[in-house]
């Protein structure tokens, strides 16, 4: 028996330039970042203010920069899905055969979800959630920073099939019984599977955080009809993480044990029942889908409110709303497979029931138009986002709507009318969310706003980008194309799909805008240096520095309604945040650093990896490593330090000093 | 009725509701912490419950339940389960009056009457692979061994985590942090019995009904 398990050097795609190519690139990238992070002298520096913080804010930076790298790597799988689809018609094969098309696009579907939307979702609720709830810190910290960690391991797991074996062909959602072991024989599906584990167990955790940070923690008078939207959806969509993903590893947990063990869960044979897999998926998958937009819509609440310089319209009504939606998101999940073949009545009762989610979606739509109406909207670029997002998403819903329908539904089913529908209300709605959050709240993470100019651009061209690339696959999904096609016959698809291959082009200007973007403001940050406040905002993020200090609040701020700090703007009197005596502040307990979630990544790593190619001894040692780590940094004694009176007001002098010379 | 008027004006002038009060103490953070986990463990398991009622008649010309389950093996484990969660309760007790001795002495009961649980699953589970109803024969025993299995798992984790508590009470004490952990094991022990009980119903009471 081979001591390195299924690996060894055949594993290596050699023979295949493109993957080469890419596996190159991406070694000679990771290459030169860790060199110049060694050579330069910066990895103390990281070690210590980042990799092991186990800061709210720095943890928020970090998911983030996780999720703007995997959206290049998920968009590069888009280029060339683009680009093959445009020219293999007719007899032509294009360039990517049919075993590397298969991989590219389920490591699309799977890194984009996964490893782009999550990560930013998460890392936007990390940074904002507890400074609008104003308090210093997650309930968890450093269970914070191991759920980072163990979404990094994913991530890297999942990178690393490209050079070493395979991704999974079986698309994004992994269906058995093409997953089963007797059809998908390689490591494509466990590279899936044990990635999504880890980086599941991640997520569930930072589930976990959130509903204990919201629900038990929150400044003094901050009521539930006090928080800020954007804490009500993110506590909805952590609601979700917790009820949901569970179902996902215990279905992902039957998959590997088929594989593994020669269990019949979903398998062909002794009875395995294939469609079970893809009702629990979906039993998962549709709350996935609102615990990605229900923060998106938290973040145009905030943005439209604030930009309008109006309390948003129907506070009572958007939570409700985003309650609503919460429960109903775990009632609509048949309508992903009206084509089982379940009963008229089963399939109309989930057509209803997606038909009514659409009710309070529209709710929220007119609430936001509500808050614009007679206000002084300021054309900024987080409200170009959510502008664009309202007319999109509308779009992207009715065509959610009219496939709700169940025999309309039986005829673009699989088709590019879905990929449309979902790129329509995912792009319009998730990715235009989170590029608002990340123009909105840049200048409370880094102390400067973001250039305009180039953020204007970039919003110009996905917007154009977008309907140029999906418009063309609405018509294509009513002639007849199905989804996931390596070549195709009919000619009279290729105009269409070239149109949608330029749309993907003016999508890349508007990533390239976005980078250029923050390559121009890093430069001008002097320039473009803002205070505290610089939108005149409403909610209690805005009343700490810029960018705020460890502690979050050197006095905790006591809250008497909703939008706090405008009501306390309002009466010309700040929250209680720079008294005149230092004697006011209190010693502040704060967690201390710890390396335990980079650790524990480490061996999540290991052992993912010793599974997927079967080297067991590998995986042995990989989990008492976990172990022995946990064991050590359960009988640590201190784990937290005390930043002193002195400390904090040196830090509010220095600030106000700032403060007053800018 | 003046009573009740007068407790009207106190509790809407002067004191802040609940939700109002600002951050809770930490034993209550992270006890609420530990039952939002509880709870998706228990989303979890309801997959698994899920999955072993679809397929329960999938037996593929094997054995069904009514010929595999011992009724009375299954009943002496409910026992001993149902009685380490008493023992545990009786260690909460002594860990809030902070006695070692009784402590060690009850964590052992709990631990010995968890570990025999666990020796009679096992006995029962190769009892049945020794006659050829292993989980690869059928997708039935498939999702029985699942179900099951990962409820003998969590038993095996509390019996490590309540070895580790008792290494942690011996070394640093009943500190702050050494006694919210055992509120949380006892928490994950008796929730383990809730899932026992549904799962003996509907494994070992309902899989033997005619």
């Amino acid at each position: 028996m081979n001591i390195l398990g299924k690996l060894d050097w055949s594993a290596i795609p050699f023979d295949q330039p493109i993957v080469m190519g890419a596996t190159a690139g991406m070694v000679l990238g990771i290459v030169a970042v860790l060199s110049w992070i060694v050579l330069g002298g910066h990895l103390p520096y990281l070690w210590r203010e980042w990799i092991t913080s186990v800061d709210h804010k720095r943890i928020g930076v970090m998911y983030i920069i996780l999720a703007l790298v995997m959206l290049l790597r998920g968009f590069s799988d888009a280029i060339m899905m683009r680009s093959q689809q445009a020219i293999a018609a007719g007899g032509a094969q294009g360039y990517l055969p049919p075993d590397h098309f298969d991989q590219v696009f389920s490591a699309h579907g799977t890194i984009m979800i996964f490893f782009m939307a999550m990560p930013f979702v998460i890392g936007l609720m990390n940074f904002v959630v507890p400074l609008q709830l104003g308090v210093r810190d997650m309930a968890f910290p450093t269970m914070n920073s191991i759920a980072l960690g163990l979404t990094a391991s994913g991530i890297l797991l999942t990178n690393i099939s490209l050079a070493v074996g395979e991704f999974a062909k079986t698309g994004w959602v992994a269906y058995p019984p093409l997953s089963e072991l007797q059809f998908s024989p390689g490591v494509g599906v466990d590279y899936y599977l044990w990635s999504l584990q880890i980086a599941g167990i991640g997520t569930l955790m930072t589930g976990i955080n959130f509903v204990t940070t919201i629900l038990k923690t929150r400044a003094p008078g901050m009521g539930y009809m006090r928080m800020p939207v954007f804490c009500w959806t993110a506590l909805a969509s952590n609601l979700l993480m917790v009820a949901a993903f569970p179902v996902l590893t215990a279905t992902f947990a039957m998959l590997l044990l088929d594989r593994y063990l020669g269990f019949h869960f979903f398998s062909v044979d002794a009875g395995g029942n294939p469609m079970m897999y893809v009702n629990l998926f979906w039993v998962w998958g549709h709350p996935e889908v609102y615990i990605l937009i229900l923060p998106a819509f938290g973040v145009f609440s905030e943005v439209i409110s604030t930009f309008s310089g109006k309390p948003l319209f129907g506070y009572r009504s958007m939570v409700a709303a985003t309650m609503v939606i919460c429960v109903l998101s775990f009632l609509v999940w048949l309508h992903h497979f009206f084509t089982m073949g379940a009963s008229a009545d089963v399939n109309g009762f989930f057509g209803v029931m997606t038909m009514i989610i659409a009710v309070p979606t529209g709710v929220k739509v007119f609430n936001w138009l509500f808050t614009m109406y007679g206000g002084r909207v300021r054309f900024t670029v987080p409200v170009l986002w959510s502008l664009g997002f309202m007319v999109t998403f509308v779009i992207g819903g009715m065509t959610g709507v009219l496939m709700a329908v169940p025999p309309a539904d039986f005829q673009v089913h699989n088709s590019v009318f879905l990929i449309a529908h979902f790129h329509n209300v995912i792009i319009g709605g998730v990715v235009f969310g989170v590029l608002a959050g990340f123009n909105y709240w840049f200048p409370k993470a880094f102390g400067f706003k973001l250039d305009e100019r180039w953020g204007k651009a970039a919003f110009w061209c996905w917007l154009v980008g977008f309907y140029v690339a999906f418009m063309p696959l609405y018509a294509l999904g009513l002639m007849g194309m199905t989804r996931r096609m390596q070549h195709y016959d009919d000619k009279s698809w290729q105009p269409f799909l070239i149109v949608a291959a330029i749309g993907v082009a003016i999508i890349m200007a508007g990533i390239v805008c976005q980078i250029i973007q923050l390559i121009v403001s890093i430069r001008a940050r002097d320039r473009l240096r803002v205070g505290d406040d610089p939108w005149n905002g409403r909610t209690l993020e805005w009343c700490t520095a810029s960018p705020p200090p460890a502690w979050d609040f050197s006095i905790l701020p006591h809250v008497a309604g909703a939008d706090a700090f405008w009501m306390a703007k309002q009466q010309a009197q700040r929250v209680p945040q720079h008294p005149n005596q230092s004697g006011e502040y209190r010693p502040i307990e704060m967690p201390k650093n710890s390396p335990i979630g980079f650790i524990n990544a480490f061996f999540a790593v290991v052992t993912g990896f010793a599974l997927i190619w079967h080297i067991w001894w590998m995986a042995g040692l990989g989990l008492i490593g976990a172990f022995v780590t946990f064991l050590f940094f359960a009988f640590r004694d201190e784990d937290e330090v005390e930043v002193s009176v002195e400390q904090i007001a040196r830090f509010e002098r220095r600030h106000r000093a700032e403060s007053v010379a800018s | 009725m003046s009573v009740a008027v007068t407790f009207d004006e106190v509790g809407h002038q002067t004191l802040p509701s609940a939700s109002e009060a600002g951050p809770a103490p930490k034993r209550i953070v992270v006890a609420y912490g530990f039952w939002i986990f509880l709870l998706s463990d228990i989303v979890m398991f309801s997959a698994l419950f899920a999955a072993y009622a679809v397929l329960v008649h999938a037996t593929a010309g094997s054995l069904a339940g009514a010929q595999l389950f011992n009724q009375r093996s299954a009943a002496i484990e409910t026992a001993c389960l149902l009685a380490s969660s008493y023992s545990c309760g009786l260690m909460s007790l002594s860990i809030s009056s902070r006695r070692a001795a009784a402590t060690y002495l009850f964590a052992l009961v709990t631990f010995a009457l968890g570990a025999a649980f666990l020796a009679l699953e096992l006995h029962e589970f190769a009892n049945m692979i020794a006659i050829g109803a292993t989980p690869q024969r059928s997708a039935f025993l498939s999702a029985f061994f699942t179900l099951v299995g990962c409820h003998g798992l969590h038993v095996t984790a509390g019996l490590m985590w309540l070895v580790v508590m008792m290494a942690q009470v011996a070394i640093k004490g009943f500190r702050p942090a050494v006694v919210r952990r055992l509120l949380c094991f006892a928490l994950f022990w008796h929730a383990l019995d809730i899932i026992w009980v549904g799962l003996f119903t509907v494994v070992y009471l309902m899989g033997v009904a005619p």
